[in-house]
């Protein structure tokens, strides 16, 4: 268990191609920090650059209190998920999770014990003697799991591990995984292109986009105040909506002179505001249109124009909807200002 | 999934015919040809044979001489398998982990694949010259008066160590393929789990080539008791008298040298046994064995 520092770290390629720019964070002792970004963002390369499987170009790494820069992934006192379990073939599942403890010269009797623990905490204990290519996804998942939990790392590195899972299946690792975390109190870095699975996992979210950091904060931090469009683009299903807006006389309007919400300054402005922030009703001060009502059993999306704009509107099931001109109002402190020029929240 | 199929029967026989004609009469007609003819004893002038039953088989079970051959090519066969085997991994296992110029590395050392075993066995003709050739001059710098052709032991040598140059690429070519095909994945999952190289090649990669290893094994087997007949002839220069040779090469040295067309045709039937037996071996254990998904 311990506390991780990255300090500038930077990743640039032989090829010139720089993969992360300099960046720094720490990661308190059992804390378990999300990586989300789109594909290509550097999540995994940073990630794979605290394994030790990649060179870290500049910039300082610590576990602990040690600078483990130039330290072997197997001597970080790490463990490592990877997204296509990547667990020995030809060896069974006990083998796979006592593989680690073996090269570490632990005492055989001592491995038996932690394998069967690990085994039993992840329900592979009837599994132990087949091989990964007689087991389903689920378990492979879980034995890669067990690969972790066993060695009792200072840290544990998850690269995707969920993405080659169905959907329910990945629901319900995704709970066994942090329940699983906040049993052993063991620091994490978890990266995922998911950004349910970054909402629901995270103490802390860092959300990453072209090998830069765009937001630092705990999941209802960045939900609800992101720091850029990007990131309110990225996070939440549906995203945030976007729409220009000018701020005039210390208030923010939308096409017409409605007046929004309170604002300093003057000029164009991109306003953001979560599709559950609005309110529709016959007495609220917007005419919006519906185009489609997306029926989702516990809730609807109604998707539609405002000021001739695409805007989404999240309501509950007990509220009724169908196509054409509603009245919304938006809910003034929970909407979200960003320069209109770089996206960065005002 | 979908069979395609032919309306009439003939069309599909004539199809086969010409590769039927070829297996026939390159393959099984010479080999009923020496069954046949194992049974006999040829006129060495050609003017006729006599039939003698098992008395060809029964000499060569007798003959201190065929079984100095035999032991011979145990010897060499093992050697030659061993040594190409494992020089073929190293390289592989080195070349696997250059990452600048490569494919530059990989050519160079598939090269000698392209090299007929005639023509192999003549190179070693010259790197092993008497008078000049730099392998002899290297010999003697160790203090090994090295003499193709007159000394059994150096002729030996020379025959293994050109042999095993000459089938190296082919090895190298199916080792490298099975290493790449293991996936990054796992190679790095062992570097988290153990912190030496050595340790992570005999615990994850050898048993994973284990598959391509055991393919080899019998490819290796068959080139050494089989295709390695031109280098042998190079190399002693049609003067087997006291050279070693293997048992291919005696089948020749008997039947075209010797003129004893039967005795050659009975040591030609234990090799097709032998053959017969890898095949076997190379079906039932080698296709059975390990493969992994």
């Amino acid at each position: 268990m311990a506390q991780v520092t990255l300090n500038n770290i930077r990743k640039v390629y032989p090829n010139g191609n720089e993969a992360v720019e300099p960046l720094s964070f720490s990661i308190a002792d059992g804390e378990f920090v999300v990586l989300v970004g789109p594909s290509g963002c550097g999540k995994s390369t940073l990630l794979r650059m605290v394994a030790g499987l990649e060179d870290i170009s500049e910039g300082t790494l610590s576990i602990g209190d040690s600078n483990v820069n130039h330290v072997d992934p197997a001597e970080r006192d790490i463990a490592m998920v990877f997204q296509n379990y990547a667990l020995y073939p030809h060896m069974t599942v006990r083998k796979n999770i006592g593989y680690g403890l073996k090269n570490r010269k632990i005492p055989a009797a001592e491995i038996e014990k932690k394998v069967q623990e690990a085994a039993k905490m992840l329900n592979l204990t009837e599994y132990l003697e087949r091989k990964p290519s007689q087991l389903s996804g689920g378990q492979r998942q879980r034995v890669a799991m067990g690969r972790a939990v066993v060695r009792d790392p200072a840290l544990f590195l998850f690269d995707e591990p969920l993405s080659n899972l169905d959907a329910k299946l990945r629901h319900q690792m995704r709970i066994e995984i942090k329940a699983l975390q906040r049993r052993l109190g063991v620091t994490s870095i978890y990266v995922t292109h998911d950004q349910v699975e970054a909402m629901t996992m995270a103490d802390r979210i860092i959300v990453l986009n072209a090998g830069r950091i765009e937001q630092i904060g705990t999941p209802a931090e960045i939900y609800h105040r992101p720091a850029s469009t990007f990131v309110a683009s990225f996070m939440g299903a549906p995203p945030m909506n976007l729409i220009d807006a000018q701020v005039k006389d210390g208030r923010v309007v939308i096409d017409g002179d409605t007046p929004v919400a309170d604002a300093q300054g003057t000029g164009a402005v991109t306003m953001g505001i979560r599709p559950e922030d609005v309110e529709i009703g016959p007495t609220c001060d917007m005419p919006f249109t519906i185009d489609i009502v997306e029926e989702l059993g516990a809730h609807r999306l109604l998707h539609g124009k405002l000021a001739g704009q695409d805007f989404t509107i999240h309501i509950g099931k007990d509220v009724a909807a169908v196509a054409g001109p509603i009245r919304i109002s938006i809910n003034p402190d929970a909407v979200v200002l960003f320069d209109a020029e770089t996206g960065v929240a005002l | 999934m979908k069979r395609a199929g032919f309306t009439t029967r003939w069309l599909p026989m004539l199809l086969l015919l010409p590769q039927l004609a070829v297996i026939i009469v390159f393959f099984y007609w010479p080999a009923a040809q020496a069954v046949q003819s194992s049974f006999y004893l040829e006129d060495p002038f050609g003017f006729g044979s006599t039939f003698v039953g098992l008395d060809n088989y029964t000499y060569l079970a007798q003959s201190t001489e065929y079984a100095k051959i035999a032991r011979f090519t145990l010897v060499f066969t093992i050697l030659v398998t061993f040594f190409s085997l494992a020089l073929a991994l190293l390289l592989a296992v080195k070349a696997d982990k250059v990452i600048r110029g490569a494919k530059s590395y990989r050519t160079l050392l598939m090269w000698v694949y392209a090299v007929a075993p005639p023509v192999a066995g003549f190179i070693g003709l010259l790197m092993f010259n008497q008078s000049w050739g730099p392998l002899t001059e290297l010999a003697k710098s160790f203090g090994w008066d090295f003499t193709l052709g007159v000394n059994a032991t150096d002729t030996a040598a020379a025959m293994v160590l050109v042999s095993v140059w000459k089938q190296v690429p082919v090895n190298f070519i199916f080792f490298l393929s099975g290493l790449q095909s293991i996936p990054k994945s796992v190679r790095e999952a062992a570097l988290i789990d153990c912190a030496s190289a050595i340790r992570r090649f005999w615990d994850v990669t050898f048993p994973l080539l284990a598959p391509t290893g055991f393919f080899l094994l019998i490819i290796n087997i068959t080139y050494a008791l089989f295709d390695t007949f031109g280098i042998v002839d190079t190399l002693v220069k049609g003067e087997p008298g006291n050279n070693p040779m293997t048992l291919v090469y005696k089948v020749y040295v008997d039947g075209f040298r010797g003129n004893d067309l039967g005795g050659s045709s009975a040591q030609s039937v234990v090799l097709m046994v032998l053959v017969l037996a890898l095949t076997v071996v190379q079906f039932r254990l080698v296709e059975r064995r390990i493969h992994y998904t």
